[in-house]
């Protein structure tokens, strides 16, 4: 169709530049506009704002815009390889998968020992331990998903895998300590601070494979609208394309629920809101559409947790659902019906 | 008959069909050969639960032979790649589109996948051929609709529209007639005759109208409890395989009027 949405495209792409710059600018110091883009190209003269907005602000934002796209576009894949609208990240257990690799690493650290201790917390064995864990749970979904093909059986297993999650949680939580209770009750929260410029760039790396996967299966995904029989008629190789499509969700949505904690809902609403304002199923539009749209909402969920003004940062895990599930709610009245 | 054969398009030798698990073989029905040819309409008709389905699943490789060989262009399936077979044989069926959301344009143009890059991008010749397609089959008004928006006829001359623009020579449709009136029935059979003639495309449907099939298909193939049957419909009429089609307590096959009629 000759629609390209370029207009769409453009004023997203606007709104997102808009939303960076005004994340940056909000904080519990409050910096002059002018001194922020100054010291976004380093010509600043007060070291304690650039140190603020280059160390602390920048990487937080930055990190909102691969969280929220990333979420998106993992929701926007799991919906489509699913066969259900109601599919996303945080439903599917995949979050409980990673929920639970990081409970393992942090709360399991207690019972394998000290040494095994000390260097199992660092940053990337969370990653790690994210990423397979969500790995897991995701092939398992999928195996199951072969093998009923009802679409609810599935998210009930996905809650299922919820429940199990928690359930473990529980019994090593019981074993361990305060501290490192409290350290993946915070982890739980979700935060998209406190990344150094190092870790920002283990993420990215991650985070770009992840989606180089997912544009390589845009024509997969697109063939797969048709089912499974037609996909293959198309000449599509089942096997091989389901795979990549897990594999990029479970490197997306398990590395951003590693460094920023289980984020809820954006996953699932990002793609339905998304399909509100490009009326097109073709991934090739969505895919683009869907990075833009979660950058912007995750930016602005971020700005809300600040409460610009105040000392204070609420757990953005509560933002994203107190956006996120108004907006399904709205959608499914407003549809009587989710398509996708 | 005998120059015929350098126009076979698909040919089953043998074949035996069912379905294998790790500890047994289900055999559905076996022995079966035929030969179709290039720009026919062929009617495959048979009871419920006769393996129609499933021969057509194991003709377009949804499902492996258990034993014997299909010829496609008198190249065996088996050796056959998926994105070969794309570009040979496309496909109709009777399980619901995963997404309705599609727009039929954007449908029928995933027809052309088999042939567009890495990303899907369509050429200008594809969007002729899909629009060619959409002439084709009547619905070039229905292009910016969405697959929700549809009646169940309409829905299935768009999965037809996406089989053309596949560009293949082969067409497999599985029942493309359930859940529609009388009309429309004989709309979509109609028109796959007329698709056989101006596209010369060969098109292998199951269906149970089987009077509408006497009347329309150039080759019928009849799949009864003992055996396989591939003829023209005059000759199967002739030879009384209709009869043994159905058990004969309900209704029996008048030679005449080529239908069906309860007994009394």
């Amino acid at each position: 169709m000759k629609t390209n949405y370029t207009y769409q495209f453009i004023i997203l792409a606007a709104i997102l530049l808009f939303c960076f710059v005004l994340n940056i600018s909000l904080g519990s110091i409050s910096i002059p506009f002018s001194e922020v883009l100054k010291s976004l190209c380093s010509t600043t003269d007060n070291d304690t704002w650039q140190v603020i907005i280059m160390e602390f602000r920048l990487p937080k934002a930055l990190t909102a815009i691969m969280v929220g796209s990333g979420l998106g576009i993992s929701g926007l894949l799991m919906q489509t390889l699913f066969r259900n609208p109601l599919a996303g990240p945080f439903v599917l257990g995949i979050s409980s998968g990673a929920s639970l690799g990081v409970a393992i690493v942090i709360l399991g650290s207690g019972l394998f020992g000290g040494l095994f201790a000390t260097a199992l917390i660092a940053k990337w064995s969370i990653v790690i331990a994210a990423s397979l864990g969500s790995f897991l749970v995701l092939l398992a979904v999928l195996a199951v998903s072969n093998k009923v093909r009802d679409t609810m059986a599935i998210l009930i297993i996905g809650l299922m895998f919820g429940s199990i999650t928690s359930a473990v949680v529980s019994v090593l939580s019981y074993f361990s300590s305060a501290e490192q209770l409290q350290q993946y009750v915070f982890w739980g929260f979700g935060s998209l601070s406190n990344l150094s410029w190092y870790e920002l760039l283990i993420f990215f790396i991650i985070y770009a494979v992840g989606l180089l996967l997912s544009i390589a299966s845009i024509k997969g995904l697109n063939s797969l609208l048709l089912g499974d029989n037609y996909a293959k008629s198309l000449g599509l190789n089942l096997k091989q394309s389901r795979l990549i499509i897990i594999l990029a969700t479970s490197l997306i949505a398990g590395t951003i629920t590693a460094f920023s904690g289980p984020i809820a809902f954006i996953g699932l609403a990002i793609p339905h809101l998304t399909r509100q304002l490009f009326k097109t199923t073709n991934h090739k539009i969505l895919l683009p559409a869907v990075f833009l749209f979660g950058a912007i909402v995750m930016l602005i969920c971020d700005s809300i947790a600040q409460v610009p003004g105040s000392d204070y940062t609420l757990p953005i895990n509560a933002i994203t659902a107190l956006v996120g599930a108004p907006v399904v709610i709205w959608l499914l009245v407003k549809q009587r019906k989710m398509m996708f | 008959m005998k120059k015929e054969t350098s126009h076979n398009i698909l040919k089953a030798h043998q074949l035996s069909i069912g379905y294998k698990t790790k500890k047994a073989e289900t055999v559905i029905a076996s022995n079966i050969n035929f030969e179709l040819q290039k720009g026919q309409l062929i009617g495959l008709v048979g009871a419920n639960g006769i393996g129609k389905s499933t021969l057509l699943r194991t003709l377009i490789k949804v499902q492996p032979e258990l034993s014997g060989s299909i010829y496609l262009k008198n190249k065996e399936l088996k050796t056959t790649s998926i994105s070969e077979l794309a570009k040979q044989l496309s496909i109709v069926l009777t399980e619901p589109l995963t997404s309705k959301n599609l727009s039929v344009f954007e449908l029928v143009s995933l027809g052309r996948h088999p042939y567009t890059n890495w990303i899907g991008n369509l050429t200008e010749s594809d969007t002729t051929i899909i629009n060619n397609a959409l002439t084709l089959v009547n619905i070039s008004e229905l292009k910016d609709k969405k697959c929700y928006e549809l009646s169940d006829g309409q829905l299935q001359k768009v999965m037809i529209a996406r089989a053309l623009a596949q560009d293949t020579d082969v067409i497999v449709l599985d029942e493309p007639t359930s859940h529609l009136d009388m009309y429309h029935k004989a709309y979509i059979l109609k028109l796959l005759q007329k698709l056989t003639k101006e596209t010369g495309k060969t098109i292998l449907f199951s269906s149970h109208e089987i009077d509408l099939a006497i009347q329309l298909c150039d080759t019928m193939i009849v799949m009864t409890k003992d055996h396989v049957v591939c003829d023209q419909p005059c000759n199967l009429i002739s030879k009384g395989v209709f009869n043994s089609l159905f058990p004969k307590d309900l209704i029996v096959f008048d030679e005449i009027t080529g239908s069906f009629r309860v007994t009394k």
